[in-house]
């Protein structure tokens, strides 16, 4: 096994044993998502029909919202006791140890997501019309999308003042085609009137556009000075 | 280049004032829409304005990046705030005119969500900057310029999937114009062009004097605290 390999491996296991241990993340953004489903639920009181036009947008934006707590954490952690700093004077690749953070990230999202949906589905009573096998696709790649972009720019926003709020701030806008990707093969899979396809063949094209630009200007980041 | 300045500027002024008396006074008016579309006398120059600053605020990132030029950071948060002012000028003279001539002030069309896209991704450059402080500020405020200008064809693309309302391009898109009214559409742009690169031109000096000034602070500073008196 290569160094890159190695410490991919040990920086992911070591996270998913703090977050085993501690359940911090988890615990706050399976909270959130469900207050967000529960607010929408009652202040639109969707009947079946318009539930599975409105759901796509419902789901992800609650994803969405949910994901930036775990992404906030992710480099936050490793302020303390200077482990930042190591990784930076280790002659370890950058490329590895943002690929750790990025797997780390998307099995938290997807977690979450695994626990949500059956939540959504009793909620809004819904029932794929389209083809569903294509949702797993859908939320795969979308949610690689997320985290992708959120852990770079997580990394970003690490060095600013009022890091927690800068996140989202500079996470959204560029998510936004990602965001409308997802919402609308979603809606298109569950309402069963359009092909998703096109919205699947982009966020591909977002997810490989957005992982090469992290991994080649995430090594400039992790050293600025 | 100091003495330029207001030359150049007393120039501009002319240059602004003749295309706007052009565009309101001697422009014949529209046959569908009446006095109503001089608007786009301001909004189209205005648009195009916009992305020559994003260009150069996306090059001289790029630049940044590569060199670690100061000077191409300079370049690019002058660039980067000319363009959203510009931008806003778009995003505000639109809907005036859609609202009497499509009868709704906005829609989400692809034109408009990916000027308005557009506008979000640099007022959170924008943000960035002001948030983040020191040395590695110009790095970070870079490879956000390079996502976004790497997010725009994703956002054209998801958004061209949806219906198109606004007006096909009239020049370089197969319309029809009358050639007065080209005339003067490229004269405005001229002048709108002329007026950023003047404001750009200072904004940038004022940035390069804000550093000169900030470094000779600490070196202050640091003398102070190495010779006590």
């Amino acid at each position: 096994m290569s160094t890159g390999t190695l410490l991919t491996r040990t920086t992911l296991m070591k996270d998913l044993r703090l977050e085993w241990r501690s359940k911090d993340a988890i615990n706050s953004m399976l909270f959130f998502a469900l207050l967000v489903v529960v607010i929408f639920s009652f202040s639109f009181d969707p009947t079946a029909e318009e539930s599975r036009r409105i759901a796509g947008g419902l789901v992800w934006v609650a994803f969405l919202f949910a994901a930036v707590v775990a992404l906030n954490q992710t480099w936050a952690r490793e302020l303390r006791n200077q482990v930042l700093d190591a990784y930076r004077v280790s002659p370890a690749p950058a490329n590895s140890l943002f690929l750790a953070k990025a797997l780390g990230n998307f099995i938290f999202v997807a977690v979450l997501e695994a626990l949500m949906t059956p939540l959504f589905i009793v909620f809004y009573n819904l029932r794929a019309v389209g083809p569903a096998y294509q949702l797993f696709a859908v939320a795969l790649l979308g949610t690689w999308a997320l985290v992708v972009n959120g852990t770079f720019f997580a990394a970003i926003s690490l060095r600013t003042r009022s890091r927690e709020i800068m996140l989202p701030l500079l996470l959204f806008p560029i998510s936004i085609p990602a965001l409308l990707a997802m919402v609308e093969a979603t809606s298109s899979i569950l309402t069963g009137e359009f092909s998703a396809k096109f919205w699947i063949v982009l966020l591909a094209a977002y997810d490989v556009v957005f992982t090469m630009a992290s991994l080649f200007l995430f090594e400039l980041v992790l050293n600025a000075e | 280049m100091k003495r330029a300045f207001p030359i150049l500027a007393v120039v501009t002024l002319a240059l602004l004032g003749y295309s706007a008396y052009e565009a309101l006074v001697v422009a014949p008016t529209d046959r569908l829409q009446g006095d109503v579309y001089r608007i786009i006398y301001y909004h189209v120059p205005s648009a195009w304005t916009m992305f020559t600053f994003f260009a150069i605020n996306f090059v001289a990132s790029v630049i940044y990046l590569i060199r670690r030029n100061l000077k191409a950071d300079a370049v690019a948060v002058a660039a980067a705030e000319m363009g959203v002012v510009f931008n806003t000028v778009v995003l505000v003279t639109g809907p005036l005119w859609a609202r009497p001539v499509w009868g709704i002030w906005w829609t989400w069309d692809i034109r408009l969500t990916s000027t308005l896209v557009l506008w979000l991704i640099y007022v959170s450059y924008l943000l960035l900057r002001r948030f983040s402080s020191g040395g590695q500020m110009p790095l970070l405020a870079a490879t956000l310029a390079v996502f976004g200008a790497l997010d725009m064809p994703l956002v054209y693309f998801s958004i061209w999937f949806f219906r198109t309302q606004h007006p096909q391009p009239v020049v370089g898109g197969g319309g029809s114009i009358d050639p007065r009214m080209l005339h003067i559409w490229l004269l405005n742009w001229f002048a709108f062009e002329c007026f950023g690169l003047l404001v750009f031109w200072w904004r940038y000096r004022l940035e390069m004097m804000r550093r000169e000034v900030e470094e000779t602070q600490e070196l202050e500073s640091l003398l102070e605290t190495r010779s006590p008196r």
